[in-house]
């Protein structure tokens, strides 16, 4: 019975989670649903009314089935993987969510905690790519980032000096080739 | 043959994830990238083409993981219709693969490992008989779908990740409640073993409907079919022409799967099957209707296919069943094709909408053709795989007198050929916008000359620099050459015609082999006994 009672809050709770608007509450909704899942195995393998299942314990028709319990140590797993996922969605991204203001973003957020007001994160960029921006380092073909600057002239200004007032679009099409945002593929 | 297979079975999931993990490992190497990965795909075609000769007379190979006994053990089956699906997926995707290294998007570090990860996930899930199991091997095909989708998301950003993630998410919850349930309720999640719980227990019949109503979610079947139009549409074409063929087509097979052994082609319960099919082929093609661009009208037209090949779970009759097998594999290949065709010209062109296309009949005769061919089929015209295909649901249909779900899928037919032409008169025919080959170069620009952003941290405000443009790009720009779609990018997409009209003149050899699944599906006595070794 509290079983029952528990899946019941925890789905609800769960529910009432997904219809927010932020993406970290969506999350937050996914973990409440998953325990609720596991939660609904482990009364598959009969917890009211039986023992530990334990080699030893007991007769084992008194024990409670281990299998659920393998099941959802297995769900568990999953579930933790793609939750991690979903928080790194979550943060890495600022201007693609059209439920949220940039200004609580949780990339901004982070960005400005650190006082790093030159990430990506923090004026609020989409880069065509998805890339996430980086100073050096390497490239996604794993071939060092080059560390001279190109000449070919096309640096595109993301017109926010103002970090107050971040821009939450893609960087503006003023510089010819500059990043427009694919034509035609918004919908 | 039938004895040295089945022990092979679980190395169709391991090979792919250690070689996975090998891939990872090389990060200089991407030459040696691309052939771990090709070879990969090219070893699990073969191994698929002797499953199903193996499985060609009704014979189901049998493993049990581990050697444990039965009904302790996790088992690995193969019948004929995990066979063939099994097949054409690698099939789909060494054309997949063949395309992104021409489009580049193989380069990134992490596509191959990702793509054999996807097919490990793909083997274990068409092959285990075990229902958890199944769960397990679906989120092993999701996890690297997810970063798929994070790394190629050039146009869907994360905001299409997030509804890709999130409903997939929340369908694997409601499967895993659902097993919960049939493992209260039946005391198993072995198939062989629960065969025909559903029909004589009401309670485990529930429990299933909650394990299919997850499946469904996740084969996009109306009415849970939006997530689907709003994320392939926005990915790269080679990763949409990729998970097209698999993760929609997997979980089709697992409704067939389950509904063959758990339910047992329980008669009371196909009414619904074939209200939601005929619902599915309807919506998805009216769908089709306002959209814009080439692959949005593709998806929406997935969609509607979907409901054609759900017809043979409402039908469950050898005929129906065998004809919508059929319609599935030649679906997979006929989609991918199309997927890939107007993938070419929207990679090279920078854009896939149909306003802003023209004229390609001229410039790119080889894609007119290659479009050409997969639109008739998929459309069901001869001497395709599609009219082959199609005539045979409708026969099956009739057959079983339900006159309704025979006219819409006529009906549907003619939508379908209609966005078909949309795209044909849109794309190919028609004269060449002005700026074609000025948008073209801006897009190659910006593609593959600047593929890399960075912020200038030294500046007093943050600049974007664009990495260095490579010498092809340099000579694209000085307008030395004109734009031109290459044969490399066109030859996934010719494989796969060629594949259609190859099953469409020799549908005889295509059929026989769907016969046999769907034999084995309609008897699932033959599976039962293979599994138990009784």
């Amino acid at each position: 019975m509290s079983i029952a009672i528990a899946v019941g809050l925890l789905t609800a709770a769960a529910v009432y989670l997904f219809m927010q608007r932020g993406m970290v509450r969506i999350v937050l909704g996914f973990v409440l649903a998953s325990h609720a899942a596991n939660l609904m195995l482990f009364a598959a393998g009969n917890t009211a009314y039986r023992g530990v299942p334990y080699i030893g314990s007991g007769e084992v028709g008194e024990q409670a089935d281990p299998l659920p319990q393998a099941f959802v140590l297995t769900a568990i797993v999953i579930a933790f993987s793609i939750t991690m996922f979903m928080v790194t969605l979550a943060i890495t991204t600022t201007t693609d969510d059209d439920t949220e203001d940039v200004e609580v973003s949780p990339a901004r957020l982070l960005a400005a905690d650190r006082g790093d007001t030159n990430d990506a994160g923090y004026f609020g960029l989409t880069t065509e790519s998805g890339d996430i921006v980086v100073d050096r380092g390497e490239d996604e073909t794993g071939d060092p980032w080059p560390e001279k600057t190109p000449d070919t002239g096309t640096a595109s200004g993301v017109e926010n000096s103002d970090p107050a007032a971040p821009s939450a679009a893609t960087p503006d099409t003023e510089a010819p080739e500059a990043e427009t945002t694919r034509e035609g593929e918004t919908r | 043959m039938t004895e040295i297979l089945p022990p092979l079975l679980p190395l169709a999931v391991g090979v792919p994830l250690l070689l996975a993990a090998l891939g990872v490992a090389l990060r200089k190497k991407r030459l040696a990238r691309h052939m771990i990965s090709l070879g990969t795909l090219a070893v699990l075609f073969v191994f698929a083409v002797l499953l199903v000769i193996a499985t060609g007379d009704g014979t189901v190979l049998v493993h049990q993981v581990g050697l444990w006994d039965y009904g302790v053990s996790i088992p690995f089956v193969v019948d004929a219709l995990s066979a063939l699906v099994l097949m054409i997926m690698s099939v789909l995707a060494i054309a997949s693969v063949l395309f992104a290294m021409a489009t580049h998007e193989a380069r990134a570090r992490f596509f191959h490992p990702f793509v054999l990860v996807l097919m490990a996930g793909v083997s274990g899930a068409l092959m285990t008989g075990d229902i958890f199991n199944l769960f397990v091997f679906i989120e092993v095909m999701l996890l690297p779908s997810y970063g798929l989708l994070a790394m190629m998301g050039a146009k869907l950003g994360a905001h299409g990740a997030r509804i890709y993630v999130s409903v997939n998410l929340l369908a694997s919850t409601l499967l895993l409640v659902g097993i919960a349930l049939v493992y209260a309720t039946a005391g198993t999640v072995n198939l062989a073993e629960l065969h025909g719980a559903g029909k004589e227990d009401p309670a485990v019949a529930l429990a299933g409907g909650v394990v299919l109503t997850a499946i469904a979610i996740k084969a996009a079947v109306v009415p849970v079919h939006g997530w689907l139009t709003r994320t392939y549409a926005m990915t790269s074409p080679a990763v949409t022409a990729l998970f097209s063929g698999i993760h929609t087509k997997v979980a089709i097979y697992a409704i067939y799967r389950i509904y063959s052994l758990l339910f047992d082609g329980d008669e009371r319960f196909l009414w619904v099957a074939l209200l939601i099919t005929s619902a599915t082929m309807l919506i998805g093609v009216l769908g089709a209707v306002g959209e814009k661009t080439t692959r949005s009208i593709l998806v929406f037209h997935m969609i509607s296919q979907i409901g054609y090949i759900l017809i043979g779970v409402g039908l469950f009759t050898l005929l129906g069943l065998t004809a919508a097998i059929f319609y599935l594999l030649h679906h997979m290949i006929v989609k991918a094709s199309l997927f890939l065709s107007t993938g070419a010209i929207e990679e090279t062109y920078g854009t896939g909408e149909i306003d802003k296309l023209g004229g390609m009949l001229k410039r790119e005769p080889l894609i007119a053709v290659t479009f050409m061919v997969a639109a008739l089929s998929l459309a069901g015209l001869p001497p395709f795989s599609g009219f082959v295909a199609k005539f045979a649901i409708i026969q099956a249909t009739l057959a079983e007198s339900h006159y309704w779900v025979a006219a819409v899928a006529v009906v549907v037919s003619v939508f379908t050929l209609l966005s078909m032409l949309k795209i044909w008169t849109g794309v190919f025919m028609g004269s060449e916008p002005a700026d074609l080959q000025e948008r073209a170069l801006t897009y190659q620009q910006r593609m593959h000359g600047k593929r890399y952003l960075r912020v200038q941290a030294q500046a007093e405000t943050p600049t974007l620099t664009i990495g260095p443009p490579t010498a092809t790009t340099s000579a694209v720009l000085a307008g030395k050459q004109a734009v031109k779609v290459p044969f490399k990018l066109i030859f996934p997409a010719i494989l796969l015609a060629a594949i259609t009209l190859f099953f469409g003149l020799g549908a005889e050899l295509l059929m026989g082999w769907s016969e046999t699944a769907a034999e084995n599906l309609l008897n699932p006595m033959d599976y039962v006994r293979a599994v138990s070794g009784a």
